[in-house]
């Protein structure tokens, strides 16, 4: 009897998780996909962003969240995977029991903390050494790069540590040094893990907002090199809102929808990377 | 001069002293059978021989020569290019037939698609492995029977052109029809190579060895012609061994 009513409970729980997550994707399309076909795919597609005045172009934005995004993936592959490498492969037990946890500390710092230490000390040193704005593509490539590094990083870890033994002794029996069997044997065998991890930090980059509204600058137009000024997705949903009516709010409303796709798409990839074996 | 010579040799696991004070030489091609149960040493003995014990952080006393030499002054991939290794669980490399095989020799030098091609099929009939894989060379090893996978380490071992074969307990999980095909492989390898087989199975040391060392809780008991061994024991726990007493 009390098992049912635990089991009932449960599944109630979960499906009210299950639900709020469908109501909200249909509240965003709802909102959103009317617009669109109001506006026509010609004009939402355009780089006119002029809500107020029937400018509903967001090609600029998606362009910016996609530069952002693909500038983060620059600093936090490289940084994440030598990081899991060495914790996986070159480190001693210890060091691995005390900088793991220190790396994961890192997805628990709120996102405003990076945007303030980016606005104090990022931007200001990439308009003295590189000059432009210092609000810019690069700084919050390095800022998102930082972010995305500790799942990045933990879940390449759990990769290569879910390499068989067997494989590394095979591999030194073989003559192989440690670098070799890192390059040639576990990267490979882990590949799977490791790209997973590499699109679900991606999927935080595309979606992260207030770091990058107080760093990219947030002008509305393509950037022509990674020092200028940079909108995104997020950055305009955020910042419009809150006046938004209408048409206007129906426009967010329709960026929504299309980070929505876009993040939907990198998961299904994610899963289908992890699970195939 | 004897290929390997063992003086004095101990190994420690932490505080646990898996080999103690071993003394004892390998002839060049001969086939050394290392027999004794559980515990005792054998698969420890191995890894000293190649310094495997490194990376379970093992520590060692004594000398082990190669030739000679000191295998403790010879580069670690020298070192295990020279005595090769098959384990007792095929370790099979993720990736195609050809990229197993392939993989140790191109750790030491640059090779061309012919030099791989022509590796790859030596190393396989040496390996009596040729004729059932030869035409799915591509694909992944992983799909082969345990016989055959212990077959395609033997091979990758062989593609290293050692001078010295260890194998440790080769056949354990193996059925008959491929234990059998696995010693004779050894038995046609014998010319060219140095054999060290630790096993547990007393009647397959009688069937292929030349000499046979008998270890006993990390101890060198008593070691001979494998004939002589096995037929009058100086020792009395060779004895009880060989005849099924213990172990």
């Amino acid at each position: 009897m009390k098992d049912k009513i635990a089991e009932k409970l449960l599944l109630f729980i979960a499906l009210s998780a299950i639900i709020s997550l469908m109501l909200i994707t249909f509240f965003i399309f709802q909102q959103g996909i009317p617009l669109i076909f109001k506006a026509g795919l010609g004009n939402f597609l355009s780089l006119k962003w002029a809500p107020t005045r029937g400018g509903f172009g967001i090609l600029s934005m998606v362009v910016g969240s996609l530069m952002v995004t693909a500038g983060a993936l620059a600093v936090g592959i490289p940084f994440g995977l030598a990081a899991a490498i060495f914790l996986a492969e070159f480190s001693s037990k210890a060091i691995q029991k005390t900088l793991k946890p220190i790396i994961e500390l890192l997805a628990g710092i709120p996102s405003v903390v990076y945007g303030f230490i980016g606005i104090v000390i990022l931007v200001p040193f990439i308009r003295e050494t590189f000059g432009g704005p210092g609000f810019s593509v690069l700084a919050a490539s390095i800022i998102l790069g930082i972010m995305i590094l500790p799942t990045i990083v933990s879940i390449s870890y759990d990769a290569l540590l879910a390499v068989p033994n067997t494989y590394r002794e095979g591999s030194y029996a073989v003559g192989a040094t440690k670098w070799q069997t890192v390059v040639l044997l576990l990267l490979p065998a882990a590949r799977s893990g490791i790209v997973a991890g590499i699109i679900l930090g991606m999927g935080r980059a595309i979606g992260e907002t207030m770091a990058v509204i107080m760093i990219a600058g947030n002008a509305l137009k393509i950037p022509g090199s990674i020092l200028d000024s940079v909108r995104t997705l997020t950055s305009t949903i955020a910042l419009e809102l809150g006046y938004a009516a209408g048409d206007h709010r129906g426009a967010l409303f329709a960026c929504g929808s299309i980070l929505f796709l876009i993040i939907i798409v990198l998961n299904i990839i994610a899963i289908r990377i992890t699970s195939r074996k | 001069m004897s290929k390997i010579s063992i003086k004095r040799l101990s190994l420690y696991y932490d505080s646990c002293q898996a080999l103690k004070d071993i003394s004892l030489d390998v002839e060049s091609g001969e086939i050394l059978a290392v027999i004794g149960p559980a515990n005792s040493g054998k698969s420890s003995l191995l890894r000293a021989l190649n310094r495997l014990y490194e990376i379970d952080r093992a520590s060692i006393e004594g000398d082990i020569r190669l030739d000679n030499e000191s295998i403790f002054r010879l580069p670690i991939n020298v070192l295990r290019r020279r005595i090769g290794i098959i384990f007792a669980t095929p370790v099979v490399l993720p990736g195609s037939i050809r990229k197993n095989i392939s993989y140790g020799p191109r750790l030491h030098r640059k090779l061309s698609k012919s030099d791989v091609d022509e590796l790859v099929e030596r190393a396989l009939k040496s390996a009596n492995l040729w004729d059932e894989v030869k035409e799915r060379l591509a694909e992944s090893a992983s799909f082969l029977s345990g016989g055959q996978q212990q077959r395609l380490c033997i091979a990758r071992t062989l593609a290293m052109r050692p001078e010295v074969i260890m194998m440790d307990e080769p056949c354990s999980g193996l059925d008959p029809i491929s234990t059998a095909k696995i010693e004779a492989t050894m038995l046609e390898l014998k010319k060219e190579y140095t054999f060290i087989l630790v096993t547990n199975n007393t009647k397959q040391a009688a069937r292929v060895s030349d000499r046979t060392a008998f270890f006993y809780l990390g101890e060198l008991i008593e070691i001979g012609s494998t004939q002589r061994l096995f037929t009058s024991p100086v020792d009395r726990r060779t004895d009880d061994y060989i005849r099924g007493k213990f172990g």
